[in-house]
């Protein structure tokens, strides 16, 4: 080794190290304690603080309401970030085509998304109120109570989310379409191919990547999604909007369980990781990934 | 602007309009008095006012909190970016042992659910005397920011020729110099990219400032706005005001720095 390498390899070790520590004291440590914490019963209220081995996770497995958050965060990421692939593919489509007003297009489009989803949650609220919500005025004066019906609590829960959302799928695809060259779409017209054909066997061929990008992050945001749910409907009516992330919270910080809460945690933390794993593996059949 | 606008431009541009109703709906209602609140059928209302700013102003904790989330946002983002930026250029570029293993902790925490980890780093903060400290919420928020940032930076350094800091070197100059006036220089567009990122993440951020704020002292915009007392009847006025004066930094960044924002956003999905 030189002296050089020796000294990259110090300096690389000092630049590194705090980052290191930090994830470790700050993600890693947290990661380990949530499992251990996942083993006790631990309620701190009553000072009770023991070892249960896997009993949470025996008892979530026949936990009805457990496998009712279970269905709901599931409907929910399947049906917002459906939504939200379509509009935002569309959108892109639509500004690809676009001239003039191109910055005021992207702010138009990005506010929703660069919003805290506390304000997204506040102005849904307002929006579904059932008496002077702006929703029931323009559905010809409708009373449904959005936010208080169990049959449309959780669409109007997705509705919000594809809101806030759908802008981060058309800006990726909107910055694909950017890299197409244009000599691309000179050769198909040349070639006599119509808007349709190019559109299906150009345009959509190159999305496909980029769409799959979208899908993963999208995927997995969707299923630690917390904030919107819990002030927009806290879960409610009747749990029909309790989604994982709302039932671990409540059982952490309202019934404060810190060991069952911990449990449920831990399943959404495997939840994702699996689903990001399946992901990965698909991207790295298409070359994607490192 | 370039060149005229087009009947397809807009209709782009109504389109998009349309989308952001939401908010825009949200900004009359602001500025509309209460009693004018279930007059739907205008598009504006009859007297604007500002009472509602004045309410938010002068008798919430708003102000406060508004404080306490640019003092939040601020240092975390400058904390992450002093541990990241180093961390990034040692990544790129130099020898690390276990560089690898690094790497993947990197990936891997990009995909944390917080709600798994927000229970021991809130026993963690209890244990530290951290509850209801910008502190306790700088930490949390830097851990969560890292990951994305020291990716992101870790792209642009790669962008660099070599050969920029060989010469570097050449001239004597040790890591840390050639971090500081060759690299940063270049990669600066970038910075700014990822700066722009954490902040506005920790501005948005709710579930940590939620649960390790206890009182004014320390809680964050949207914990104040999830938290907006309402004692008979919701006071819709004054929650749309606190959500304007909410979203302001959101939109000056989606309005005044766009091409960094989008730059930022675009390479975090597009780098393999």
């Amino acid at each position: 080794m030189t002296a050089r390498q020796r000294a990259d390899r110090r300096a690389g070790l000092a630049f590194v190290a705090p980052a290191a520590l930090t994830l470790a004291a700050l993600a890693l440590y947290p990661g380990l304690w949530v499992l251990w914490l996942s083993l006790q019963q631990r309620i701190p209220i009553f000072h009770i603080a023991r070892f249960v081995g896997l009993d949470h996770y025996a008892f979530l497995a026949s936990d009805p309401r457990f496998w009712n958050a279970a269905r709901v965060t599931l409907v929910f990421t399947v049906v917002s970030v459906g939504l939200e692939l379509v509009l935002g593919l569309a959108v892109a489509l639509a500004l690809q085509r676009q001239r003039a007003g191109r910055r005021l297009a992207l702010s138009l489009l990005l506010l929703a998304w660069a919003l805290p989803s506390v304000v997204t949650a506040k102005l849904f609220e307002w929006l579904y109120d059932p008496s002077a919500g702006l929703v029931n005025v323009l559905l010809g004066g409708r009373a449904w109570n959005w936010l208080g019906d169990p049959a449309l609590a959780l669409p109007g829960l997705i509705v919000a989310d594809v809101w806030r959302t759908m802008p981060f799928v058309a800006l990726l695809c909107y910055a694909r379409l950017l890299t197409i060259p244009p000599e691309v779409y000179e050769a198909a017209r040349v070639d006599g191919a119509g808007r349709v054909a190019t559109l299906s066997s150009i345009t959509l061929p190159l999305l496909r990547s980029i769409l799959l990008v979208a899908l993963l992050f999208r995927t997995l945001d969707a299923l630690r999604a917390f904030d919107l749910m819990y002030v927009l409907t806290g879960g409610g009516p009747a749990n029909t909007t309790e989604t994982l992330t709302v039932y671990a919270y409540r059982t952490l910080f309202q019934t404060l369980q810190l060991g069952f809460g911990a449990a449920i945690g831990v399943v959404i933390f495997a939840l994702v990781m699996l689903v990001a794993a399946g992901y990965l593996r698909a991207l790295r059949r298409e070359g994607l990934a490192a | 602007m370039r060149g005229r606008l087009h009947a397809w431009d807009v209709a782009v541009l109504l389109l998009l309009a349309a989308w952001a109703t939401p908010f825009f709906w949200q900004v009359r209602t602001s500025f509309t008095p209460d009693t004018e609140l279930l007059a739907t059928s205008r598009v504006l209302p009859a007297r604007p006012t500002l009472i509602h700013y004045q309410a938010v102003v002068e008798r919430s904790v708003m102000p406060q909190a508004l404080g306490n989330s640019l003092a939040v946002a601020s240092l975390t983002t400058l904390v992450a970016l002093a541990i990241g930026v180093p961390a990034a250029y040692g990544i790129a570029r130099l020898p690390v042992p276990g560089k690898g293993l690094l790497l993947l902790a990197v990936v891997a925490s990009t995909a944390f659910p917080q709600i798994t980890t927000v229970s021991p780093l809130y026993l963690l903060m209890r244990a530290l005397g951290l509850r209801d400290t910008w502190t306790a919420l700088v930490l949390a928020n830097t851990s969560f920011a890292l990951p994305l940032l020291i990716w992101l930076l870790a792209g642009f350094i790669r962008e660099i020729p070599i050969a920029l800091e060989e010469a570097a070197f050449l001239d004597g100059a040790g890591r840390l110099a050639t971090l500081r006036r060759v690299v940063l220089p270049l990669i600066a567009p970038g910075v700014a990219s990822a700066a722009l990122l954490t902040f506005l993440a920790s501005w948005n951020e709710f579930l940590f400032a939620y649960t390790f704020t206890a009182t004014e002292a320390s809680r964050t915009v949207p914990v104040a706005l999830a938290l907006f007392p309402g004692v008979f009847e919701i006071p819709w006025g004054d929650i749309a005001a606190a959500s304007i004066l909410a979203s302001l930094p959101p939109i000056v960044i989606v309005v005044g720095l766009q091409r960094w924002l989008v730059r930022g956003l675009v390479a975090g999905a597009m780098k393999e």
